[in-house]
């Protein structure tokens, strides 16, 4: 079980990656439903089968069914709304983004060995979640379309859910339920107002947004 | 034992110019054709053989160096794979780093060939070739930093399987896959195939390697295809090394089942030929990036565990 | 019970007040939501509470003094939107995300299990989130955007640093502790492990200090004065900064229990001491009275956090600030709603159009800088104080040349506003009654605030200054 742990976190640093990587929209957006997926799975493959409870069958499932359906299709359906250009326009080039990806990986993994986790988590944890916590700044960070930063967004709770699944038998079901909750209606108000910034500036470029300055 | 070794490098040169034959069958089977059979490269290479080579009057001895040099080189450089699992025949430590200096030297020497015909576009073909090159010489060098950080020594044969077997997939096996699939992708960038480079390409502004090697011609284009193939099979073996543990195996068994792999990958390639196309031009430098950046990875998962 | 009627009424009052229709009777309704609020609070004055949910709902002192300045508000901009709701069109979930707010910024000062707090303030966020784009042109929308985005961000962060906290907390099984609980973060505050503490400290400091408009995460705070409602800006600048700085105080709280206030010190200054230099900078030539009100707040927030940090006065000095920034800029902000709604984009001579929300203006002009008798003159000085007196003279130092700056950028602006040319030949407008009872009201309790601190007030203060560690003068 530990192995297949280790290679869904593998597989959810790959996918952050790709979000860094790659130029098309509708890629970012399968990107992060692919990590939720993966989250989704996460907390079966961290416990062996017999110690599955009615929660972590629960939580699985809630999260699957949030992260991995419900919040990719609406970005999606966002984007058919919007008739947005398929292309990412990203102020940082894809190369220097997979660069930094690769810097934030490597300080994420320096700070995981230095801080224990206390109880057994695989190692891979702590720095999987950090690295998608930088990698989803990143991105919120250097992104111009509005899209995209939602995307970002979403990567940055996925690191946060991560992390949080160190302390789920220690602090119960509310913060599992805040941090779903979160991603849901944050990400579902910034979908209604991205949709009328499609409206009003005929654009998603948020770099246009500089109406508003000193 | 040198004996299988020797054996071994035997095998590998008689048997490279096999595997663009089965790449290239590979791929006609999959879009619905015969395709030419795949010891085709071994008949193209007799019939140049035969012919004369024409020469240009513009160009100098580095035009007829080149050819030889695209030879020796992946030559020397088979030497020091262990190719057997137990030792190659030659070997020192830190002779990945010669390794990768021989075939960049070939490749050096390719593109010089390339300038010294005066002619721009094999320039352009040559400029192209040099600078994915140089794009993903890091993923070579970081995969076999992963290999070094895992094995714990500095040698080739050490490292791909050698005297004891030391990697262990259990522990080490994200790192590895990792390591695994970039130099995948440095073997589809070295031997110019798809997605970096279309082989069977007939335009010729969309040519790379090719354009490289347009004013080549009879015994001397011969060299260069060997030479491709050659350094194609070197590339191809890295891979195999890396995923296949060989530690168990006796002598002749782990050079078959190195010869087998490196055939399996070039049905890869094959594949993968059939099914996508060459990425825009600007976009094979994010490719090269990735395979970089999946060796990065390895070796921070590597550090980590 | 009492405390989770604070949470429930204004809950329900928000889902009523989307069934019902628009206009005028959502003005009344929001008014008796709150006069109930505010009942209650009393009630919880006068008779403590009892901790429910196993104690994660409480109210200690400081719990209490951020939730009477919350409701206190609260109706005060109810009775405002009775008189604004005749002006302007509003949708129908206008006071339904009003109250969604209330309920929420309750949420944030009864709980005690840091979790339930994080959810209040998500909770804020996102109830100001529509009343924000509340005109619906692009300027808004750019406003909300921004905002989104940054408070999304910031309240990720403070996620994070809440699941340091309890990481921080250990395995608790044999322990009896109860993960994330103030109580027993304190108690059991030397057991927490170092690294993990700072680690939280640093994130919910960044965190909630990206809603408390602290520089530099303070980049929303100016479009989305700007561009918001007067009252909704009123709220922000007086309910929304109580209950972001109450998350950094539970989260200084527990860091000084845990003996690391050498640590937690020097972020709370530089945070501090850069908003003071940032708002300073801007506020010179800020011509749009709102967005100059929006680096006001960077200002006071930066003075909140710099009192938390200073200890000892210090602590007192914050929390009375706390009370005396909600009081002024609460005026502030409905007397310069009440510019835009009745005066328009005029520019001077205001005193003559509309002279009772220019006279209030006026009053809170000198109330937000800091200038005697009011009460912020009090609390800022109680915080130089502390600076002086612990040992930090040159806090003290240019805490005040930056104080001086921002007076002068303030009063420019709001003078040329009131006693500027202007148009000529401009007559006076009438003024709803309803539009300057509660600024009004507002501005006598600065002033009162300012002469004497009544009894009750100064008890609650003192005991919420000494559970931050500080000690009351």
């Amino acid at each position: 079980m530990a192995h297949l742990a280790d290679l869904l976190l593998l597989l959810v640093l790959l996918s952050g990656f790709l979000i860094l990587g790659t130029t098309r929209l509708t890629t970012c957006i399968r990107g992060v439903a692919v990590q939720g997926g993966l989250l989704g799975l996460l907390p079966l493959a961290l416990q062996p089968v017999p110690q599955w409870t009615a929660h972590t069958l629960g939580l699985a499932a809630g999260t699957i069914l949030v992260k991995a359906i419900a919040l990719p299709w609406f970005l999606t359906w966002a984007i058919r709304e919007a008739a947005v250009r398929r292309e990412v326009e990203p102020r940082v080039g894809y190369i220097a983004s997979m660069a930094l990806g690769i810097v934030a990986v490597a300080v994420a993994s320096a700070v995981a060995t230095r801080l224990p986790v206390p109880g057994e988590h695989p190692i891979l944890l702590l720095a999987t979640s950090l690295s998608c916590v930088i990698m989803g700044l990143l991105v919120l960070a250097t992104r111009a379309k509005a899209l995209i930063q939602v995307v970002g967004y979403l990567m940055l709770e996925n690191g946060i859910y991560v992390f949080g699944l160190t302390s789920v038998d220690r602090v119960p079901f509310l913060v599992e339920i805040g941090v779903l909750l979160d991603i849901f209606v944050g990400v579902f108000i910034m979908g209604i107002v991205v949709f009328h910034i499609n409206r009003e500036f005929d654009s998603l470029d948020s770099a246009r947004l500089t109406e508003l300055k000193d | 034992m040198t004996g299988w070794a020797l054996a071994g490098l035997g095998a590998m040169l008689a048997l490279a110019p096999l595997l663009p034959g089965v790449a290239a069958k590979t791929k006609a089977l999959l879009t619905g054709r015969r395709g030419a059979p795949v010891w085709q490269l071994y008949r193209d290479l007799l019939r140049l053989w035969r012919k004369g080579a024409v020469y240009s009057t513009r160009t100098t001895w580095m035009f007829r160096l080149a050819p030889v040099a695209g030879v020796v080189t992946p030559l020397f450089a088979t030497m020091l794979l262990p190719l057997d699992c137990r030792a190659a025949v030659v070997r020192f430590a830190g002779d990945f780093v010669a390794f990768a200096a021989l075939l960049a030297l070939g490749r050096f020497l390719l593109v010089l060939a390339a300038l010294d015909t005066g002619s721009s576009f094999e320039g352009m073909g040559a400029s192209r070739d040099a600078a994915f090159a140089s794009l993903v010489e890091p993923a070579l060098f970081l995969g076999f930093v992963v290999l070094a950080l895992g094995t714990g020594q500095r040698s080739l044969s050490a490292m791909l399987g050698g005297d004891a077997g030391t990697l262990s997939w259990g522990a080490g096996a994200p790192s590895l896959a990792m390591v695994a699939v970039s130099l995948f992708f440095v073997l589809l960038a070295e031997s110019s195939r798809v997605p970096v480079d279309d082989p069977a390409t007939h335009l010729e502004l969309t040519m790379i390697h090719e354009v490289a090697v347009l004013d080549h011609s009879g015994p001397d284009l011969a060299l260069l295809l060997y030479g491709g193939a050659l350094r194609m099979g070197l590339f191809a073996a890295l891979p195999v090394g890396v995923l296949v543990s060989r530690a168990g195996l006796a002598g002749p068994l782990a050079l078959g089942a190195l010869l087998a792999g490196t055939v399996v990958v070039a049905a890869v390639v094959g594949v993968l030929e059939s099914s996508m196309a060459r990425l825009r031009l600007s976009r094979v430098p994010q490719f090269l990036v990735a395979a970089s950046v999946l060796a990065s990875l390895g070796v921070i998962l590597q550090l980590l565990t | 019970m009492l405390l989770t009627a604070l949470i429930l009424v204004p809950a329900l009052g928000a889902a009523g007040a989307y069934g019902g229709g628009r206009g005028t009777r959502h003005g009344v309704w929001l008014v008796s939501v709150a006069a109930l609020h505010l009942l209650m609070v009393a009630i919880a004055w006068v008779a403590e509470p009892a901790p429910m949910l196993d104690g994660w709902l409480a109210l200690d002192s400081l719990g209490l003094a951020v939730l009477s300045v919350v409701s206190v508000l609260f109706l005060v901009v109810a009775t405002y939107a009775v008189g604004y709701l005749r002006r302007e069109r509003a949708r129908r979930a206008f006071a339904s995300w009003l109250l969604a707010f209330l309920s929420a910024a309750s949420l944030v000062a009864v709980s005690h299990h840091l979790a339930l707090l994080w959810v209040g303030m998500e909770g804020t966020t996102l109830a100001l989130a529509p009343l924000i784009f509340h005109r619906r042109d692009r300027r808004s929308l750019e406003a909300t955007w921004k905002y989104l985005v940054i408070s999304s961000v910031g309240i990720a962060l403070a996620l994070l640093g809440t699941f340091f906290l309890a990481t921080a907390q250990g395995d608790l099984g044999s322990s009896g502790l109860r993960p994330l609980v103030l109580e027993d973060l304190l108690t059991g505050a030397v057991q927490l492990h170092p690294a993990w503490l700072k680690a939280a400290f640093i994130f919910l400091l960044v965190g909630y200090g990206t809603k408390l408009g602290l520089a530099p995460m303070h980049t929303w705070k100016p479009d989305t004065y700007g561009e918001a409602p007067a009252l909704v800006a009123a709220l922000m600048a007086g309910g929304l900064t109580s209950c972001a700085f109450l998350g950094i105080a539970r989260a200084t709280q527990v860091t000084m229990a845990a003996g690391l206030a050498p640590f937690a010190r020097p972020p709370l200054f530089v945070f501090g001491l850069l908003s003071l230099a940032v708002a300073a900078a801007f506020v010179i030539g800020q011509n749009d009275v709102k967005r100059l009100l929006a680096y006001s707040s960077v200002e006071h927030v930066g003075l909140l956090v710099l009192g938390l940090g200073l200890g000892g006065v210090g602590a007192y000095g914050s929390v009375l600030h706390l009370v005396n920034n909600a009081l002024a800029k609460g005026l502030l902000f409905l007397a310069a709603g009440n510019v835009a709604l009745t005066a328009g984009s005029e520019r001077g001579g205001l005193l003559r159009t509309i002279p009772a929300s220019g006279f209030l203006l006026l009053i809170g002009l000198f109330a937000v800088t800091g200038s005697p008798p009011f009460g912020m003159f009090l609390s800022e000085l109680t915080i130089l104080r502390a600076a002086w007196g612990n040992g930090h003279p040159w806090i003290a130092a240019v805490t005040l040349v930056l104080l001086a700056v921002i007076f002068i950028g303030i009063a420019v602006t709001i003078l040329e506003l009131l006693y500027g040319p202007g148009r000529s030949g401009a007559r006076r407008e009438r003024e709803s009654w309803w539009l300057i009872a509660g600024p009004a009201a507002l501005a006598l309790a600065a002033l009162v605030l300012g002469v004497a601190i009544p009894g009750p007030l100064q008890d609650l203060l003192a005991r919420a200054s000494t559970a931050l560690g500080g000690i009351a003068p």
